[in-house]
């Protein structure tokens, strides 16, 4: 990072002596939860965490969700959300404790020397205010400038992030702006008053992967060349090695390693970040496609509303038994209405479904149940595809029940298999969906499907919503249920790393159509169309300097194109 | 679930309106008189005879009162429970048929609902002969409407979940669908509404009797008895406000159990909270 | 204001009217329910076959319904709502004074309520689960529990008879004077205060809090704002149309109360005149006022709907 530059603005004293801004020390926080029909309890999410951050510098929190990173980060702010109390420790900012600064002085600080940058920009927006005014709004009340001079700067930063008609994108409003273009937005507000620290919680995460690239290169140069420091929190460590000079791995509100970020990537000392940067790594061997396969899907097109809203585009995929089929694509690409379209849920316009060589009924309710019995689906959302008030033993049992006919001790004595073979024990059979973890849930869900002995798996983001180690676990036992079950996946996902651990051939999708389809080894092979290369030169790879690589990559390559 | 952990409203709840029910039920054995028994002059004081005094026509008022929480509550549960079943049938077989049937339905209740309850009654109530009957057809045919919002807009929530899409995918029937998948998660807030229901079915029956137009002479429900003895506050003589606060403690103790019954209800998504 | 804007209003509008015209066969066909003879429930079981044919007569009952409907609806939109049958008189004379009276009772009622409900509600949100809320949110409970003429006899019970303060009837004519007048309906007006402030207070908290949830409440706050230029300049702009709302529909809710509160208070509006035809079974006259109430019902809704419309950036600022 370059040579840090002098700050005209005067700062509080007592801080000379080190070009320490941020100096957190024993941080404790704790909140009190409401659990329904029990009395309130006090939890504690942050224990006793200490970090310093210098002038300039950038320092990557990372952890799974509960590691207490938001709330490290807001307590940067003197900022705790919802019932969260700062309850120990100090929290040091430019010399001075702002645990103790009072409301007045917390306000002071807020929006002049901290600026914050939310995960979802569509919501931090206000809906009634037009974009420049809420930008340059902590500007003119904290008086660092006048509305002319804090407009022009506003628009250079706009310009800096490179947005669109940098000079007009003000006048917008919220809901008349893209995603991605929101999120760069909220940088530049925060930049705007020219913060000496910026907290960016989660910035990307919930951007496609083509935009998120744009987004993180804007971020990471508008710090460099601001010279601002910030605090990135994220759960994806590929992202923070890009624009961190430090990294800190917390997990249940507790400090785990601390480093820089070259050392944490490739020299892991603890367990669990060695889990975490290893986590991509699943070493599966392509297997050819047999000479037959057993479900075809035919020129399938397909529409929502009555035909008005063409969400597939004469897609064929062929699916070979005990193998797995990748369709791959961002928001928006049809690659869950593929899986609508072949289970009949969504009966295609025109196109046809065969299945061992016969043509499947285009509308679920005409399948007959043996049709039904052999496609499964696992949902993204474990939590919401089970019903809330049927025990683990219920929710295998049925399948059992349905298909086979099994009643009492043998629909038990299969349950009790089953839950054998997700390497969850027989004791949870009474246990309800609520009491289960993430993970335990998801795999629930898996025997909940394999109860069936179906000859294909759907399985629509299935790992998505989960921490990455808890995601691993799920994509190996899926992996070796497989070998054992002979049994087929058409594994639906936007990461490109989930299609290389689990994947034998790969379709990538985009608005609709296949672009691209063969053998997993064929379509990640250059030469590429020009749609996967954007796709795969997206994902962030753990490895320094692969931004500006990509960035640069990406721009030859469109230049070409 | 333990007894200690139902809150103390919630008991103070439970209490009134088991003690109400309680005296409804047995309501010839309770009353110290006969509910037409003239037993002293008009409008006594409370005394040790006559606890809470005695009516506009010389009648005990307490034995009154027992009977009129027998003759309010008896209509009230049986407008409920019409308003109930009717609406909440409706609501989830539109949910889950959806088509044609959702929207006609959901058309003509929002019409209904475009006039309000009270009016609507009178409108009906001025051509129709005034007994029990009429009345519960009467409110519970029109506060149904409502049940029906409440269970079509549940159950519709419901009905898009995964594990409901999951059950279809499986094949299985309409039937197990609504009773099975839907019916057990959509059960709580349905007996939070029925206290609700309920609440708006006693002051209903008790606008409609105090207005003249609810239940006839000589029986009484509590909002006749009102009616009854509302001369007397000119005078100073507060009969009329007895059955007034019984109906607005009835009233507030369903409240607080329905309130708990809301309140426990586990989120939906039967996630970790 | 766009065309969007003005497209999505008139359509709510021509809804409305729509809403209206089915209200009025709705309540048309109310009336026309009874199984049996309108005339023979009118006149009771003794009535004679002559004074039974008179009825039908009168009533244009040998006509088909239809027929009757569009000879009603269609005086009705002349300003003729017919002549009341217990009395003969015109019925649109005497629901003129009537309605004066009674949207004068109900806007005293609404002038001290919504502001009070909204300043109340604000409150709550302000010591959100602090003392001062949980009070106002427990006696909100209490009092949607309570039914109007329980409110009105304690009212009368202490401000007419015990202190003597108020009139316990509240007696006006075309040539009260504006004093006189306001004095009378102050308890009317304080009791139907009452009855819709503790629901609407509740609905204000309700949307305001959802309001201060949003995450754009938290941007501002991380902007170093104060707490009240928060709600002024973020909270503010996207909570007038929830809490128009709110208002519209309890003024709604306050033409339902004004019917018993006027029965209690004797009060000559159009709930009395209701009532008491009701019991007479003047058809013509309960057809005639039931819907004008419903029309003033829609007519709230339509304008609820409308601020929402008007307020709505993402309608006045298309894309």
């Amino acid at each position: 990072m370059a040579g840090k530059q002098a700050k005209t603005r005067p700062m509080a004293d007592g801080q000379a002596s080190s070009g320490k801004l941020l100096d957190i020390r024993n941080l404790r926080i704790e909140a009190t939860v409401y659990p329904p029909g029990e009395a309130p309890k006090t939890i504690t999410l942050v224990h006793d965490v200490s970090l310093t951050l210098e002038k300039g510098k950038v320092l990557g929190l990372i952890g799974e969700s509960g590691a207490g990173k938001s709330t490290i980060g807001l307590s940067s702010m003197a900022y705790g959300r919802g019932g969260v109390r700062i309850t120990g420790g100090e929290v040091i900012l430019n010399g001075r404790d702002i645990m103790k600064a009072g409301p007045r002085g917390v306000r002071a600080l807020r929006g002049r020397e901290v600026c914050y940058v939310a995960q979802s920009a569509a919501a931090a927006f206000n809906p009634a205010h037009k974009l420049i005014d809420q930008v340059v709004e902590a500007t003119l009340l904290h008086g660092t400038a006048n509305r002319a001079e804090a407009e022009k700067r506003a628009v250079a930063l706009f310009k800096k992030l490179s947005l669109p008609n940098p000079e007009t994108i003000g006048e917008r409003y919220p809901h008349q702006v893209s995603g991605g273009q929101l999120q760069r937005v909220m940088t530049a507000m925060a930049l705007c008053s020219e913060p000496d620290l910026i907290v960016f919680d989660e910035p990307t995460t919930a951007l496609d992967v083509t935009t998120q690239i744009d987004v993180l290169a804007a971020i990471k140069d508008a710090i460099r060349d601001t010279h601002v420091a910030a605090l990135y929190i994220t759960h994806d460590l590929a992202v923070v090695a890009q624009v961190s000079d430090e990294i800190m791995v917390l997990r249940h509100g507790r400090l785990v390693e601390w480093g820089g970020t070259r050392q944490i990537i490739k020299e892991p000392r603890q367990e669990y970040t060695n889990a975490l940067v290893s986590v991509h790594e699943i070493e599966h061997q392509e297997q050819q496609p047999g000479t037959t396969p057993f479900l075809s899907v035919k020129n399938v097109t397909a529409a929502y509303g009555g035909g008005h809203v063409k969400v597939l585009k004469n897609v064929s995929v062929d699916i070979y038994p005990a193998q797995t089929l990748a369709v791959v694509g961002e928001s928006g690409s049809g690659k869950s209405t593929l899986a609508r379209a072949i289970t009949g849920l969504l009966p295609p316009e025109q196109g046809t479904v065969t299945f061992d060589g016969r043509p499947l009924a285009n509308r679920l309710a005409d399948r007959p149940k043996e049709d039904l019995r052999q496609l499964q689906m696992i949902y993204q959302m474990a939590d919401v595809a089970m019903n809330p008030r049927q025990t683990v033993g219920t929710i295998i049992g049925r399948p059992l029940e349905f298909y086979f006919g099994m009643k009492g001790r043998e629909r038990d004595k299969r349950v009790a298999e089953l839950l054998d073979e997700i390497e969850m024990g027989k004791g949870f059979i009474d246990r309800y969906p609520a009491e289960l973890s993430g993970g335990q849930k998801q795999r629930v869900c898996i025997a909940r499907s394999l109860a069936a002995k179906p000859k294909l798996i759907i399985c629509d983001e299935v790992t998505s919503a989960l921490d990455p180690l808890v995601a691993h676990g799920i994509l190996k036992l899926l992996l070796n249920l497989q070998q054992v079950e002979k049994v087929a996946y058409l594994f639906i996902t936007h990461d490109l790393a989930t299609v290389k651990s689990i994947a034998d051939s790969v379709a990538v999708m985009y608005r609709g159509e296949v672009v691209r389809y063969g053998s997993k080894s064929k379509v990640l092979t250059p030469p590429f169309d020009a749609y996967t290369d954007l796709l795969l030169s997206s994902v962030p790879e753990m490895e320094i300097g692969w931004l500006e690589k990509a960035i640069k990559g990406r721009r030859m390559a469109s230049a070409g194109n | 679930m333990a007894l200690r952990q139902i809150p103390v409203t919630a008991w103070i709840g439970l209490i009134l309106t088991g003690a109400f029910a309680f005296c409804a039920i047995f309501a010839p054995w309770v009353a110290p008189h006969g509910n037409g028994e003239i037993v002293g002059d008009v409008w006594e004081p409370m005394s040790a005879a006559h606890w809470l005094g005695t009516d506009n026509l010389g009648r005990d008022l307490i034995s009154r009162m027992i009977y009129g929480a027998r003759i309010t509550m008896e209509i009230a549960v049986a407008a409920t429970a019409l308003s109930f079943s009717l609406g909440s049938i409706l609501g989830f077989s539109a949910a889950v048929f959806g088509g044609w049937f959702d929207t006609l339905m959901s058309r003509f209740v929002d019409l209904l609902m475009s006039i309000p309850t009270l009016i609507f009654g009178l409108v009906v109530l001025s051509v129709l002969p005034t007994n029990a009957l009429t009345l519960i057809l009467v409110m519970g045919i029109l506060d149904s409407t409502r049940v029906y919002r409440l269970s079509r807009a549940v159950a519709v929530d419901i009905n898009v979940m995964d594990f409901v899409e999951a059950a279809k995918l499986r094949g299985e029937g309409k039937a197990w669908i609504i009773f099975r998948e839907i019916l057990p998660n959509a059960l709580s807030p349905l007996v939070a509404e029925l206290g609700v229901r309920f609440i708006f079915a006693v002051l209903f029956l008790s606008a409609l009797s105090f207005l003249g137009l609810g239940v006839q002479p000589p029986d009484s429900d509590w909002g006749g008895m009102v009616k009854e003895n509302k001369d007397g506050i000119v005078f100073g003589i507060p009969a009329a406000l007895i059955p007034a606060a019984a109906i607005a403690v009835l009233a507030i103790s369903v409240n607080l159990v329905a309130d708990w019954v809301l309140n426990r209800t586990t989120s939906l998504k039967g996630g970790r909270g | 204001m766009s065309s969007p804007i003005l497209r999505l209003v008139a359509q709510r509008i021509l809804l409305g009217l729509v809403l209206l015209l089915a209200v009025s066969v709705l309540i048309f066909a109310g009336t026309q329910i009874l199984p049996g003879d309108v005339a023979q429930a009118i006149l009771g079981q003794s009535a004679t076959p002559e004074a039974l044919a008179n009825l039908r007569e009168q009533l244009g009952l040998n006509d088909p319904a239809w027929l009757r409907y569009v000879h009603w609806l269609w005086g009705i939109l002349h300003g003729d709502f017919g002549t009341a049958q217990s009395s003969g008189l015109d019925i649109a004379t005497s629901i003129g004074t009537r309605l004066k009276n009674t949207l004068f009772l109900a806007a005293c009622a609404a002038i001290v309520a919504v502001p009070l409900a909204i300043v109340l509600g604000l409150i709550a949100v302000r010591y959100r689960n602090g003392f001062v809320d949980k009070l106002i949110s427990g006696l909100a409970l209490a009092s949607t529990s309570f039914p109007e003429f329980f409110i009105g006899y304690v009212l009368i019970y202490f401000f007419a008879v015990k202190w003597q303060i108020f009139p316990s009837i509240s007696t006006v004519d075309d040539s009260t004077p504006f004093l006189e007048r306001l004095q009378a309906v102050v308890l009317p007006a304080t009791a139907l205060t009452l009855v819709v402030l503790a629901h609407m207070m509740r609905m204000t908290r309700a949307a305001i809090l959802n309001v201060m949830q949003s995450a754009y409440i938290e941007t501002a706050e991380l902007k170093g704002l104060k707490a009240f230029d928060i709600i002024r300049k973020h909270a503010f702009p996207n909570a007038i149309a929830p809490v128009v709302n709110v208002v519209m529909l309890n003024l709604a809710y306050l033409i339902v109360g004004v019917v018993v509160v006027e029965v209690i208070f004797v009060y000559p509006g159009m709930g009395q005149y209701l009532v008491d035809h009701v019991a007479k079974r003047d058809v013509p006259v309960v057809q005639a006022v039931g819907l004008i109430f419903a029309a003033v019902y829609i007519t709230l809704n339509i304008v609820a709907d409308i601020a929402a419309i008007v307020a709505n950036p993402r309608l006045r600022h298309p894309k």
